[in-house]
């Protein structure tokens, strides 16, 4: 027999996943309470302020259609600018969703499931920040249908030994695989919406999308086999998409990019920049939308020491990459290395080593990572540094290659800038939208992970209502 | 048909009630009958009596399909259907391959996970008879139910009503088709 949820917590010695001993019919109400209460003011500003953004999203990319590339500003030595940055920033934020969806559930971290959700959804929605980027840099964007293995008038097919066409299979895969297992994780809870609504429309809606999920056990059955395979087929993936999107760099002969250290760096810096994310929108989900008690401090410490690991593991990434410079007794590399640090880009190093190795250092005290404003600026620290990584490694290294006289420097245009804050709008409308109309918590699975979950919990016929006095106190209870 | 049943449906208060009454229904040899909770219930497929899922071999075959499709499509476009010459590699570059292949293979397994595991649960399926009781609502809240088919051989509307009761349901109902 698995050991309880009581029992683990038990060995463990830590607080309950869910504060306050909540019935199961609490948690329900707690988690449709943002869906069904009114509109909050706030969601309405945010949402306006983002949907602008996005409206400066559709416009310049409108222009960048009809201009062309020139319109950003990319230069000769410079072919891959802030197009390329956003990618893999957005990209690499995708990366936490499955991190915690999937790798943390193959090792039965059961504190994923109250943050589980949200970080699957903010995955989504970052993939699709990050596919807008290469479709929008490749200029003829009507001329797309090239990348895909479909027969075309050149009757040519695609290059197949090109890490830029991995990275198309790659993206697109992660995108579509994410958005299986999230809408797989939805379908009880929607249907749990569905039993709950009032209006004609969102039952019809939710229920459309249930499926028509009636919580059979014969359906659990073969339900929980499918979730268990697919993190088990995601766990892979999300290391294999960091890595491919690291030969786009590591397989040229670019110097800073041709090393063999990319793809586990890469990996490291997506979790980092991807839980630095996730700890920003909770911050302010959980504030804004009062669910303390499900997304509790023990979650937001967890986050914290996985953020201060990954970022280390970052940090002995840029140490070891001079090194390997300095060993390699190549000139190229060791110039490249030194001027990113003493070059012209180098402002932009010293803000990426400040925000995504001094700062985290921070998270080993324990008061910080349980102070909810420190970790929030910290979690936006984060985001900064890790775009300036991508920016360090794209600009420093396309700019001062191995001949002087093709060195430039790179500057953005508006429009890069209208990109990148427009993806942002694109981000933010599309989670405010999330959190408006979805369980942002997977209910059913906050739900089996209660202490009263348990069919042998107490050993009563009505375990439900004598729990609280049968759950050992929390040794050390913290908010 | 108005009045067709459909079977009985049998509510139930905790996790632990509703796994013992599993057990007492999987021995008194019903074919037909489910339970239906608002999350898995640990468990509750041995007190069911339940085989193991298939849906792993389904993934399998499925991942397997899109490897070496994917795999396949690669070597034919490069190797046959228009050889090339690229960065002076071979054309036969298999190394080169894997990514793709890789990919494609957890996506067909994907696919296979979600469409296998709807398949096998005849989902989607919007409408059923147990969506006629308004109690039934709360298997997705807080509420546990077991519902025993009226095709099962061995029901029999008074005795198993009786029989639901007997084994702690707090409320049986009767559904219609």
């Amino acid at each position: 027999m698995v050991q309880s949820v009581e029992q683990i917590e038990r060995v463990d010695r830590r607080v309950p996943l869910v504060l306050g001993g909540k019935s199961f019919h609490e948690v329900t109400e707690a988690i449709a309470a943002p869906i069904e209460g009114r509109t909050p003011k706030l969601w309405w500003i945010i949402f306006s302020a983002a949907v602008t953004l996005l409206g400066i999203l559709v416009a310049s990319t409108g222009y960048l259609f009809y201009e062309g590339t020139g319109i950003w500003g990319l230069n000769n030595p410079a072919g891959w600018g802030w197009a390329i940055v956003n990618f893999v920033f957005w990209v690499g934020i995708g990366h936490a969703g499955t991190l915690i969806s999937a790798i943390l559930f193959l090792f039965r971290q059961k504190w994923r499931t109250s943050i589980n959700r949200f970080a699957e959804a903010m995955t989504l929605f970052a993939v699709a920040c990050a596919l807008l980027f290469p479709t929008i840099h490749v200029g003829r964007v009507w001329l797309l249908y090239y990348v895909f293995p479909i027969p075309n008038q050149m009757q040519m097919w695609p290059q197949f030994r090109s890490p830029l066409l991995w990275d198309v299979f790659a993206v697109t895969i992660y995108g579509t695989v994410s958005l299986l297992f999230w809408y797989v994780g939805l379908i009880p809870d929607l249907a749990t919406m569905r039993d709950r609504a009032k209006s004609a429309l969102g039952r019809m809606l939710y229920g459309f999308f249930s499926l028509g999920w009636r919580g059979s056990n014969r359906h659990w059955q073969h339900y929980e086999v499918a979730y268990l395979i697919l993190a088990g087929l995601a766990t892979p993936l999300v290391l294999s998409v960091h890595s491919i999107v690291s030969f786009d760099f590591a397989t040229s002969v670019i110097p800073g990019w041709h090393t063999t250290i990319f793809p586990p760096y890469f990996v490291a810096g997506a979790i980092f920049s991807g839980f630095g994310m996730v700890l920003t929108l909770m911050i302010i989900a959980r504030w804004a939308f009062k669910l303390e008690h499900i997304m509790t401090m023990r979650h937001l410490e967890n986050m914290a020491k996985i953020t201060l690991l990954t970022g280390t593991m970052v940090g002995y990434a840029y140490g070891i990459e001079f090194f390997i410079a300095w060993y390699s007794g190549n000139q190229f590399e060791q110039f490249t290395f030194i001027s990113r640090m003493f070059g012209p880009y180098s402002w932009a190093y010293w803000t990426m080593v400040s925000c995504n190795v001094f700062i985290p250092q921070l998270l080993w005290f324990r008061k910080i990572r349980t102070n909810v404003k420190v970790l929030f600026v910290i979690s936006i620290f984060v985001n900064i540094g890790m775009w300036f990584e991508r920016f360090v490694i794209v600009a420093t290294s396309l700019t001062r290659d191995f001949l002087p006289s093709s060195w430039a420097y790179y500057s953005p245009t508006i429009w890069d800038v209208a990109a990148l804050v427009g993806s942002f709008g694109l981000f933010f409308t599309l989670f405010l939208l999330f959190l408006r109309f979805l369980p942002m918590i997977a209910v059913a699975e906050i739900k089996g992970v209660l202490p009263q979950a348990n069919p042998h919990h107490g050993h009563t016929p009505h375990a439900e209502e004598s729990h609280a006095g049968a759950t050992p106190a929390p040794a050390e209870a913290k908010e | 048909m108005a009045n067709k049943l459909y079977g009985a449906l049998a509510e139930f208060e905790t996790p632990h009630a509703i796994f013992e009454a599993c057990k007492k229904v999987r021995d008194a040899g019903f074919k037909y009958w489910d339970s239906h909770t608002p999350f898995p219930v640990h468990g509750l497929d041995g007190a069911m009596g339940m085989k193991r899922s298939k849906l792993p071999f389904i993934v399998l075959v499925m991942a397997l399909t899109g490897a070496i499709g994917g795999f396949g499509l690669q070597t034919w476009t490069s190797v046959v259907d228009y050889p090339w010459v690229v960065s002076g590699k071979p054309y036969f570059s298999w190394p080169a391959f894997i990514p793709v292949t890789f990919e494609l293979g957890v996506l067909f397994g994907a696919l296979g996970a979600v469409f296998g595991m709807l398949g096998l649960n005849k989902l989607p399926q919007l409408y059923h008879s147990l969506f006629r009781s308004k109690r039934f609502e709360r298997f997705s809240d807080d509420k546990f139910f077991i519902s025993i088919e009226e095709r099962d051989p061995k029901f029999d509307k008074a005795k198993t009503v009786a029989f639901l009761e007997e084994i702690g349901s707090t409320n049986v109902e009767l559904i219609d088709e």
